[in-house]
């Protein structure tokens, strides 16, 4: 959760689900765990990335690319999802692709409790919009789970959530 | 806030003006109002929002980085760019070249009964976006000074805003299409081509 020398592979292998996807436009809002993401998107000749001031940016961000004809991934922390709730109406109505990374708080191991209320509902409130949600639990699927997502997104138009589970992500011992 | 002049300009004047001479321009136009003006006016290149109040404007810089060669008009009202305040932060921030803002701004919420916004109330959305960072901004409220922006809405460099004043008036909703997966089938299937918007 903090960016103290951690080193993992799942952020790489979600950047090249990405390209290997032909995702053209990043929008995000950072958080911890897509810090190497976010590197490896802005510096990625091909992509463009762009920072939001809220969420529900990139879900207006990303209608306005596939109009274009860009595919794009909206990556955000759980919290985020609730600032995304109405929008949701664009792509959902539209039929339109959207493909969200979200990584999760408020579940394994968590010390903030004011991150509980949103990320233990998260998963709930994206279902009750009609976004499909796919986890992923474990480094080694990560990649794999975000390539098949993107396809479900992209060739089905249709919204598409992983949740990228806060194990992943560790969790700093504040008993300690 | 004293002194402050009316908007007297006639949006659907305003809507006709500058789709007169709107070329292969790209437009996507904001929930209320501002869409039904535009459906006085009915193009394949023309993305009119019914909903998601506030997405105009980055729908607009989602479009203008995938089409870099091509001009992207949004025009919304100030209700509807009001609710997406930060939209203009992460636009002066990206700095597309190529896109350009309209406001239609009545200073109220015409579509849900005409209560004030906060533009009547001495918010400058053109002081915003200025601040943010904007190519340019300007606000106008007269006939000449729009005949001198509508140029500068398809040329000038990016990002452009333009805030137009517009009076009170209201007209019926215009627009028979509504259906957004249509909506946006009929944009990207003219934009491009058949074989593309469907693979
Ligand atoms: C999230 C959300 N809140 C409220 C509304 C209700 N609503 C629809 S149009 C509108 C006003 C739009 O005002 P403005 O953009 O100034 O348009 P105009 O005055 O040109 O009609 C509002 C508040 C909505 N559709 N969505
Ligand atoms: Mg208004």
């Amino acid at each position: 959760m903090k960016h103290e020398s951690i080193s993992r592979v799942w952020p790489d292998d979600i950047f090249d689900a990405l390209k290997k996807a032909d995702v053209k436009q990043v929008a995000y809002v950072p958080d911890a765990g897509h810090i190497e993401l976010i590197a490896s998107c802005t510096g990625d000749p091909d992509i463009t990335a762009v920072s939001l001031t809220t969420e529900e940016e990139g879900i207006a961000m990303l209608a306005g690319a596939w109009l274009g004809g860009d595919r794009g991934a909206l990556l955000m922390q759980s919290s985020g999802a609730g600032n995304c709730i109405n929008m949701l109406s664009v792509p959902l109505h539209c039929r339109m692709p959207l493909l969200m990374i979200v990584t999760m708080r408020g579940e394994w191991g968590e010390f903030n409790p004011w991150q509980l209320p949103m990320g233990q509902n998260t998963e709930r409130v994206f279902q009750d919009m009609g976004v499909y949600v796919q986890r992923a639990n474990h480094a080694d699927e990560v990649g794999q789970v975000v390539y098949a997502a993107s396809q479900l997104a992209f060739s089905s138009n249709c919204v598409v959530a992983v949740l990228l589970s806060q194990r992943l992500l560790g969790f700093k011992d504040w008993s300690k | 806030m004293t002194d402050r002049k009316k908007g007297t300009l006639d949006r659907r004047y305003v809507m006709r003006t500058i789709v007169a001479q709107r070329g292969d321009t790209l437009m996507v136009t904001g929930l209320g109002s501002t869409t039904y003006d535009a459906g006085t006016v009915d193009h394949p290149n023309t993305f009119c929002l019914w909903g998601g109040m506030g997405a105009a404007a980055m729908t607009g810089l989602g479009l203008a980085l995938a089409q870099p060669e091509r001009r992207v008009l949004v025009m919304t009202g100030d209700g509807e760019a009001l609710m997406g305040l930060g939209a203009l932060a992460t636009i002066g921030a990206q700095h597309p070249r190529n896109l350009a803002i309209a406001i239609i701004d009545n200073e109220h919420y015409s579509e849900t009964g005409m209560q004030a916004t906060h533009t009547q109330r001495g918010v400058s959305l053109g002081a915003v976006a200025q601040a943010c960072g904007f190519a340019q901004s300007e606000t106008i409220y007269t006939e000449a000074e729009l005949e001198a922006m509508v140029p500068k809405l398809f040329g000038a460099e990016g990002p452009f805003f333009g805030v137009i004043k517009v009076n009170t008036q209201r007209y019926p909703m215009s627009i028979r299409v509504r259906d957004g997966a249509y909506l946006k089938d009929r944009f990207r299937e003219n934009l491009l081509g058949a074989e593309r918007a469907y693979y």
